[in-house]
């Protein structure tokens, strides 16, 4: 509304989240930077245990403890929210951040309608007599596509169907019209012929409401088809980020390149999947300099000792000293030769 | 719903019979009921003229049938110890062991509930702990021990509570009642706390343990992410969650209180059931035993049917079960 243009609606900066274990503290997010404008949609992808679900429950403030935020700054329309008491981050949370989860079967409490877990969402944050609040509940139900909305909004949530029921959490998530929604793998519990509708509803609403979203999630086709920009995660930083088409045509770090060789694709000409040899690395045994040195085909003697950041690499940027001056020294391996050597 | 109910009317029906059964085998396996009422001395032949007339020739079947049916109106028979109908014995007995189960459940179902909400959501506060430690000696100490050690502490030592009896009583027609006196209330207070301290520990952790998961569950997590407050996401939302599970322990637990009432009875001298069923025991008195026995299964049964009720109260996914599904 009030924002200044060109003024990025959240931005963090080097945000880091550890979590204290008796054998030390783990760095599960390391570094983070990254801003989203008003109404665009940021995708974040990356494999289970890069920080992508991490990076958007520090920005909601709700990481479990005893994970917690141990450096940088999140900041959302030019306020910065990492340093709210909880009560006040309770105001920011469903008002301004809205939050869309995985499973919509667990996210729903199967005891009350759905109807009373909208109306309570919406007097919570907007001034509204109970009437007032279900006639806005049943256009809201409405708005995400559930027919019949007048009868519905008395139903419990194990009446309706799993894609029902995401779309009643994405009703809830817009309660009081918030400027960001956080979507983690909002589509990854669903069958895969809901999950086309389910996209192109959060899409439609983005678009409606001016709305921004951070879509956290592990599938690229649906970043592919809905996001504005991407952001690659890997082992809790930032690989690589850049305009969505930018990084899916022309992929610029190793793990990105990789990333995309292993998505099939329908009618394509592509021959065969490639495979990125071994896994990511456990939070406790991320080697020195870049972490994915290990599996990386254009590994260097600097990739071994020093760390990349975000270097500008087209229109994207990519961690990785390939798009260095320096660049990344004598290569460690023979490209393709590789892989079957590795385990061995 | 209607069907239900009446469906678990049915299984209740099946339950006492069952339990009437065993009651009434007491009379025919427990000693030869002739030789409870007659003197030794008496001849055979009157011995056999008696056995006639109280149909104990008849088959079993018929005795069982005629047993069942004087149950229904109320009618067990006499108390061979004190000769009265036992419905009137165990009726003057009847409101001390449901006052006093009833202060103890009152006072473990609130106190167990409150203790167990606490310690769920702040287990790492020093309270949480002393509660915890706490429940374990409730838990592990036998009710006779506890009974005894307070009647030790406020009795002997303090002076303050007495150790025994009912204090006064008010009557109301047939009942009794304790509640208006302050003698009556005075005496209440030990007895209770040591009938309910088992079942509040057992409540409590119950509470805790299924709070400490409900506020795992996506749907807290959510309600978070909503910026529900705290206020509303506890109790509107985690506890009612709870709910279920504790249901059906605090209503089996209901029927423990009054079934366990004989020890806290007999330790305090408390003129109920309890105490009733073991002075019957002393003596042999069967037809009171068997009353007991068939009064506490009839207990059990409506609790549970009440429990069943609540389910539906609490849960609505019980309530659309079944072919219409979502209407």
């Amino acid at each position: 509304m009030n924002a200044i243009p060109n003024q990025p609606l959240l931005e963090v900066r080097n945000l880091r989240v550890e979590f204290p274990t008796r054998r030390g503290t783990l760095l599960a997010v390391d570094d983070v930077s990254f801003h989203i404008a008003p109404g665009e949609v940021l995708g974040v992808v990356g494999e289970s245990g890069a920080g992508k679900s991490l990076t958007g429950a520090a920005i909601i403030g709700l990481l479990e403890p005893p994970g917690r935020v141990a450096g940088g700054e999140i900041l959302l329309a030019g306020r910065r929210i990492d340093q709210l008491s909880y009560d006040e981050m309770r105001k920011v949370r469903g008002a301004q951040i809205g939050a869309i989860f995985q499973d919509p079967l667990t996210s729903l409490n199967p005891l009350y309608t759905v109807g009373r877990q909208l109306i309570e969402t919406i007097q919570t944050h907007v001034k509204l007599t109970a009437q007032q609040a279900r006639t806005r509940a049943i256009d809201l139900l409405k708005e995400v596509g559930i027919p019949a909305a007048e009868q519905r909004i008395d139903h419990y949530p194990h009446q309706f169907s799993g894609g029902m029921r995401q779309r009643v959490v994405i009703a809830l998530a817009l309660c009081a019209n918030p400027k960001l929604i956080i979507a983690d793998e909002p589509t990854t519990a669903l069958d895969v012929s809901i999950q086309a509708q389910i996209i192109a509803l959060i899409k439609r609403l983005c678009r409606e409401h001016g709305t921004a979203v951070m879509l956290v999630t592990h599938d690229m086709g649906v970043i592919a088809e809905t996001a504005d920009r991407v952001a690659v995660m890997y082992a809790g930083r930032i690989a690589e980020i850049g305009p969505v088409r930018e990084v899916v045509k022309n992929a610029r770090h190793p793990y990105t390149s990789g990333l995309m060789g292993s998505i099939p694709s329908v009618g394509g000409e592509q021959g065969k999947l490639t495979q990125i040899e071994g896994s990511m690395p456990r939070l406790t045994e991320i080697p020195p300099g870049c972490a994915f040195n290990p599996r990386c085909p254009e590994a260097g003697e600097r990739c071994v000792v020093e760390r990349p950041d975000l270097l500008p690499a087209g229109r994207s940027s990519a961690a990785c000293w390939l798009y260095d001056a320096a660049g990344v020294g004598r290569k460690l391996r023979q490209p393709q030769t590789v892989p079957e050597a590795v385990n061995g | 719903m209607l069907a239900f109910i009446i469906r678990r009317l049915f299984q209740g029906i099946i339950v006492m019979l069952a339990v009437g059964l065993v009651a009434f085998s007491l009379f025919n396996f427990v000693g030869d009921p002739i030789n409870s009422l007659v003197g030794i001395d008496t001849p055979l032949d009157e011995r056999e003229k008696l056995r006639e007339q109280l149909g104990l020739n008849d088959p079993f079947p018929i005795q069982f049938g005629r047993f069942v049916l004087n149950g229904v109106q109320g009618n067990f028979g006499l108390s061979y110890r004190m000769s009265e109908p036992v419905m009137r014995v165990i009726g003057s007995r009847l409101p001390a062991t449901v006052e006093l189960s009833l202060v103890a459940a009152i006072i473990a179902l609130v106190l167990g509930v409150g203790m167990g909400v606490f310690t769920g959501l702040y287990p790492r506060a020093a309270l949480s702990r002393i509660f915890l430690t706490v429940s374990l000696i409730g838990v592990s100490l036998p009710t006779f021990l506890t009974g005894i050690l307070l009647i030790l502490v406020f009795a002997v030592w303090l002076g303050v509570l007495p150790s025994f009896g009912r204090g006064d009583v008010v009557s109301f027609g047939a009942w009794t009642s304790g509640f208006f006196t302050s003698t009556g209330l005075r005496a209440l207070i030990l007895p209770a706390v040591t009938l309910g301290l088992f079942q509040l520990t057992l409540i409590m952790r119950l509470v805790r343990s299924e709070m400490l998961e409900v506020m795992r569950t996506d749907y807290i997590k959510f309600a978070r992410a909503r910026g529900l407050t705290d206020r509303a996401i506890n109790f509107g939302h985690a506890l009612k969650n709870t709910l279920v599970p504790v249901i059906t322990i605090t209503g089996l637990q209901l029927g423990a209180i009054i079934a366990f009432s004989i020890i806290t009875e007999t330790v305090f001298s408390w003129p109920g059931m309890g105490q009733l069923f073991i002075q019957s025991v002393q003596s042999v008195d069967i037809p009171v035993m068997a009353t007991y026995l068939v009064l506490i299964a009839l207990f059990f049964v409506v609790i549970n049917l009440c429990v069943d009720l609540l389910y539906y109260a609490v849960d609505p996914r019980l309530r659309f079960d079944g072919s219409k599904g979502g209407h």
